[in-house]
């Protein structure tokens, strides 16, 4: 199926990513051509197929991984806080939400 | 380079100092670095440290790498180093913990000399997607390393350090191992902790090792391999003697090969090297048997809906709140989302983004995200019927040996088509070994791949290193320490 140029507009905003028009006018016909490459897939007859959801194997789905809710040690408030570009007063500030 | 068994044991001996083979690797690296910006950080005052502390230890025969020194990509946390995954989004991040390899590693006695180069987010096959230059193949610096891990073959490859730490999610760490001509082993999802690597591809990921020898690759995995109650997918499975088998024969050990998979599209001195090196296997008593992959064709496809899928859900979390870089001037959230989203990624990781994106959105979803979640079961499935016929099966590990930087940049698809004999083995979660087989006659390496059952790497293992030992390379790139 054919990207246009608006479709990566929607796409974009959608990844809250900001593109540029020269970006716009690459990225459409290039992605449009991985999307074409993998409708092969149409190809294949998947009706009975169940999804595989996940990488692990037999082994891993067998392994549990819960433990007891009991408080562990972590990293701590200043630490979190120790690379964050803008911290104050024990958060992190963030621009204003609402316009 | 010497091996790390000798390394090691002339440490633990008293022959020699971790400070001296620390020493070593640091000056190697300082001085190749111009030619190959294989490192984005070398932290020698830490190695020194270090390396005196191993130094200071009496007793170091509990040491399985005391004084190794190690190489790490980038994209995988040790604390007091940065973590760049090759981009600007992450800006001057430190992180404040160590993965669960790195404890290990540490633990182990070995040595960090720094962190390698990597495409950003260890999305590309070339390297050319690093925000900080691509790193030069020391075979011949006009071409690509390969990718994503490239920095860290490129250090194996160049004498700097014995081994070094990679991650593999469509072949990063198998695909440069091929292109530099070292060994990239892939172990099988759940084999080790990615507690601390930056997540790309979740359900594919997996860290793996770079390494000169096969016998060093074992040594390490030895270290890394096991459960890690801070990563659910790690599997309670025992770990192996990696070193055990090693030097067993492989005589009467079946090997798969799919000619479909020798045919079009593979470079005619690949295909000859791949040929030479299963008659080497027949003539060590491996019996070679064929197999069928009849959906490996489709890998690609697949692998290029599930990886960026899951890319863009991952990447979701770099929005410049947490860590990282901020873009200035965003009066108001969302805007400040988007403009740090924009200055941090490059366009490759945009890109992938945005097809992810695509393929998860409403109305999409089940067109591309479930379907190739079908197909990958029947990936799946022609590896276990592959293997009640083989014990491991053989490809190349890329079609071509390294190509010239430029030369697949401005096409994304035909980038993406280099790793068409790496993704099978993340889909499939099975583990993979690339062992250099040959030079081209530009005097470029080329890979052989062997993928094997799950939790086969000790077979892997020993098939590599059955041929390294009958069939070694005997050639060292231009550039080496």
């Amino acid at each position: 199926m054919p990207i246009t140029e608006a479709d990566i507009e929607k796409i974009a905003q959608l990844a809250h990513l900001e593109i540029t028009d020269d970006e716009r006018r690459l990225f459409a016909p290039q992605i449009s051509e991985i999307v074409t490459y993998v409708e092969q897939l149409n190809a294949i007859d998947t009706t009975a197929v169940e999804p595989a959801l996940g990488g692990l194997t037999p082994e891993g789905e067998q392994t549990v991984s819960s433990r007891r809710d009991e408080v562990q040690p972590s990293l701590g408030q200043e630490l979190a806080l120790e690379q964050a570009p803008d911290p104050a007063a024990g958060h992190f500030r963030v621009p204003k939400v609402l316009g | 380079m010497k091996s790390i068994s000798n390394l090691r044991d002339g440490i633990v001996r008293g022959e020699t100092t971790a400070r001296a083979a620390t020493e070593s690797a640091l000056n190697a690296a300082e001085k190749l670095n111009d030619s190959l910006n294989a490192f984005l950080e070398i932290d020698r005052a830490g190695a020194l440290n270090r390396a005196a502390q191993v130094d200071a230890q009496s007793e170091k025969t509990d040491l399985p790498l005391a004084g190794v020194p190690f190489a790490i990509k980038d994209n995988i946390c040790v604390r007091g180093m940065q973590t760049s995954c090759g981009s600007r989004i992450l800006g001057p991040y430190h992180p404040p913990y160590n993965a669960t390899v790195i404890d290990r590693l540490i633990a182990a006695g070995s040595v960090i000399i720094g962190k390698t180069n990597c495409d950003e987010f260890a999305m590309g096959s070339s390297n050319e997607n690093s925000a900080f230059g691509p790193v030069k193949n020391p075979w011949d610096l006009s071409r690509v390393p390969g990718g994503s891990s490239g920095g860290s073959a490129a250090a194996v490859a160049a004498g700097i350090v014995p081994v070094a730490l990679g991650s593999d999610t469509g072949g990063s760490v198998r695909q440069p191992a091929a292109l530099c001509g070292v060994i990239g082993l892939k172990p099988t999802y759940g084999r080790v902790s990615r507690y601390g690597l930056v997540a790309f591809g979740s359900s594919l990921d997996q860290i793996g090792v770079l390494a000169g020898e096969v016998s060093d690759a074992a040594a390490v995995l030895q270290v890394i391999a096991g459960r890690d109650s801070s990563d659910a997918t790690t599997a309670d499975v025992p770990v192996p003697d990696y070193s055990a088998e090693l030097n067993e024969d492989v005589k009467g050990l079946r090997i798969g090969v799919s000619r479909v998979l020798l045919g079009k599209g593979v470079h005619p001195e690949v295909r000859a090297a791949i040929e030479k090196s299963i008659e080497a296997y027949r003539d060590l008593g491996a019996e070679i048997v064929d197999v069928d992959l009849p959906h490996a064709k489709y890998a690609i496809a697949v692998y290029y809906i599930i990886a960026t899928a899951e890319a863009s859900s991952n990447l979701a979390r770099f929005d410049g709140v947490r860590y990282g870089f901020r873009a200035k001037d965003a009066p108001a959230l969302k805007e400040m989302y988007r403009k740090t989203r924009d200055e941090g990624f490059g366009p490759e990781v945009k890109r992938r983004i945005m097809l992810g994106t695509y393929v998860l959105s409403h109305g999409y979803y089940d067109a591309y995200y479930l379907k190739a979640q079908q197909v990958r079961t029947l990936l799946r499935q022609d590896f276990t019927r592959a293997f009640e016929k083989c014990d491991a099966v053989l490809t190349p590990t890329t079609p071509t040996p390294a190509f010239l930087f430029g030369e697949k940049v401005d096409d994304p698809l035909a980038m993406y088509l280099n790793d068409i004999y790496t993704v099978t083995a993340n889909l499939a979660g099975v583990p993979g070994i690339s062992v250099p087989c040959g030079l081209s006659s530009d005097g470029l390496p080329i890979g052989l791949q062997l993928l094997g059952p799950y939790w086969s790497e000790a077979r892997l293992l020993r098939l590599a290193h059955a041929y390294q030992t009958a069939r070694p390379l005997n050639a060292r790139p231009r550039v080496f320490a």
